[in-house]
């Protein structure tokens, strides 16, 4: 049964993490995973039928320093910012692979013009390893959403 | 009557295929009639994929236009359509998105239908206790939902309602049917499904992908990476009556950038290098050099073949300025371990967060908002020329002049 140091750690890298991308600090979010991860945008109905594509898939933290440059300076799209709510996580088990954990989370969008929406809710599926200095990182972040639906586009990683 | 020519009563509209008012962006009375002449029209839509309803009684549920329909798998393995519309007081047959069954009933009052659509039964048909139930006279074989033909290639499934369609590989010509085959040629196994709403109207997004002009130009990652260049080979391939689009683009590309230098555009970045490209290691799989095709089907269906990435993208109108773009990301069931993780790997360059697609998201929309308070003005269509003719380079509008001359003839307008 891992314990509240476990729980403890995991929340905050949670908090961490929303706060990195909510802030506009994308350029550090991919240091929140290990060299080799995995992380993946997919929907509750892909997970129920074992489809395993994603909108977006990144096997190794290059690829998502790579989503951070394209969106920087590739890709087109209006001004927005998201706000995640990441509620409590669950420790589902911790093994020779690592800490297995779940969390529900809210992402609200807001527009340049003041349009706010209810952008994503789902659950974050992950695989938490520490690395060498000891901090924890991911070394999976599946983000399930609950909506086979999109709007409009996804630029900003969730 | 919401017909073209009562439209044009009320709106202008110039001869010919190069210019188009933005009305036809707006206006309910447009959509009523696309649903008529277009949705319900001598148009076969794509319905769902071989696969995803291979067993009898396994059905989908999707749309043509506004119309909510049931694709089924039947006896011996025919293919049946019909209306999810119940002939008693129209409330939708099936609401889930797919399952198996026996046969539909009806939630609302339990009337029954078979696989292939028929009325077979109603719940007290003769009353209880010899009290209510339905007239003797009342006829269940002169009711139900309208049916669909459908019929299937390469493992696509198209329905259409207008019994006066030509036959599938008819209205697709063999063309467009060549260009098909040379992707969908043996079993499919779909990998993921997404679904993006765009806030535009549907007829934008038809445009955009026949359009070859914009594809590196908008999405700067195409040009950067040289996936698809003006300067590499390639070119559009047109149906004769102007309805489909094939583009492909050959080759790896060169590594000049002067074409676009001498323009001084935007999307040409060269200090933009990937840390890991691994998903570009694409791996030809159909006997040729095509690195990328994209097939645009009369009104709103487009097969992608983008390296490996392969995906049908199916447009369903949400009122006048909305509408969902289902996609369905496909690999192949023979696929080696190592070609299916390069499928996963490659959706990331066109899906809802697509490299060389998100841009398609919002562009509509700046579109729509753009045109706001121009319904009498126009677009103008004219890269390439007047006409709709297949042409050997993607610096043209052609396969949507293409769209137009086959829009204003269903339309008669």
């Amino acid at each position: 049964m891992p314990g509240m140091d476990t729980l403890y750690r995991v929340s905050a890298l949670n908090t961490a993490y929303a706060a990195t991308i909510d802030g506009d600090r994308l350029e550090d979010w991919p240091g929140f995973f290990h060299t080799d991860c995995l992380y993946k945008i997919t929907t509750a109905e892909n997970v129920r039928r074992g489809l395993l594509a994603g909108i977006i898939y990144a096997d190794s933290r290059g690829m998502l320093e790579d989503r951070v440059a394209a969106i920087r300076r590739a890709n087109i799209f209006e001004n927005h910012a998201y706000r995640h709510v990441i509620g409590m996580a669950s420790i589902l088990g911790e093994d020779a692979d690592g800490i297995r954990a779940e969390a529900p989370f809210l992402v609200v969008r807001t527009m340049r013009d003041g349009q706010m929406t209810l952008f994503a809710a789902g659950r974050y599926q992950d695989l938490l390893r520490p690395d060498e200095t000891g901090a924890l990182r991911f070394a999976e972040r599946v983000v399930i959403c609950d909506s086979p639906r999109f709007d409009t586009l996804v630029a900003i990683p969730l | 009557m919401d017909d073209g020519a009562t439209i044009l009563n009320t709106h202008h509209w110039p001869a010919g295929i190069s210019r188009v008012p933005f009305w036809v962006y707006q206006d309910q009375a447009v959509m009523r009639a696309e649903q008529k002449r277009i949705f319900e029209g001598p148009v076969w839509h794509f319905l769902c994929l071989e696969v995803d309803i291979e067993n009898q009684g396994d059905y989908r549920t999707t749309f043509i236009g506004d119309m909510p329909v049931i694709v089924v798998r039947g006896e011996a393995g025919a293919l049946h359509g019909f209306e999810n519309r119940c002939a008693h007081r129209g409330a939708l047959i099936a609401f889930n998105d797919y399952g198996n069954t026996k046969d539909f009933t009806c939630a609302y009052h339990a009337w029954r239908y078979d696989l292939q659509g028929n009325l077979c039964s109603i719940a007290f048909q003769r009353g209880v206790g010899g009290k209510g139930g339905m007239p003797r006279e009342f006829d269940m074989r002169q009711h139900g939902p309208r049916k669909l033909r459908v019929d299937s290639i390469g493992g696509l499934v198209f329905g259409t309602v207008d019994p006066a369609a030509p036959t599938l590989e008819a209205f697709l010509s063999a063309p467009i049917v060549a260009k098909i085959k040379r992707v969908f040629n043996r079993k499919l196994e779909v990998i993921g499904r997404f679904t993006q709403h765009l806030p535009n109207n549907w007829k934008m997004y038809a445009e955009n992908i026949r359009d070859t002009y914009h594809a590196s130009l908008l999405h700067l990652f195409f040009t950067t990476f040289k996936i698809t260049r003006f300067d590499q080979a390639g070119g559009v391939t047109i149906s004769p009556d102007g309805a489909h689009h094939a583009s492909a683009t050959i080759g790896k590309g060169i590594e000049t950038q002067s074409v676009y230098k001498d323009q001084g555009i935007r999307s040409d970045s060269e200090e933009f290098l990937l840390r890991d490209d691994s998903f570009l290691a694409s791996s030809p799989e159909f006997g040729d050099d095509i690195q990328l095709q994209n097939v645009a089907l009369f009104p709103g269906t487009m097969l992608q073949q983008l390296y490996n990435s392969l995906a049908v993208r199916q447009t369903v109108p949400r009122g006048v300025d909305g509408m969902d773009l289902h996609w369905t990301f496909v690999g192949f069931a023979d696929d080696t371990p190592e070609m299916r993780k390069m499928r996963l790997k490659q959706a990331n360059l066109a899906g809802p967060a697509g490299y060389v697609s998100m841009e398609d998201g919002c562009i509509g929309n700046f579109v729509q908002r753009g045109v706001a308070a121009a319904s009498d003005e126009i677009a103008i269509v004219e890269m390439g020329g007047y006409e709709s003719e297949s042409q050997n380079t993607r610096a043209t509008e052609a396969s949507v002049r293409g769209f137009w001359k086959n829009y204003r003839r269903l339309m008669e307008i």
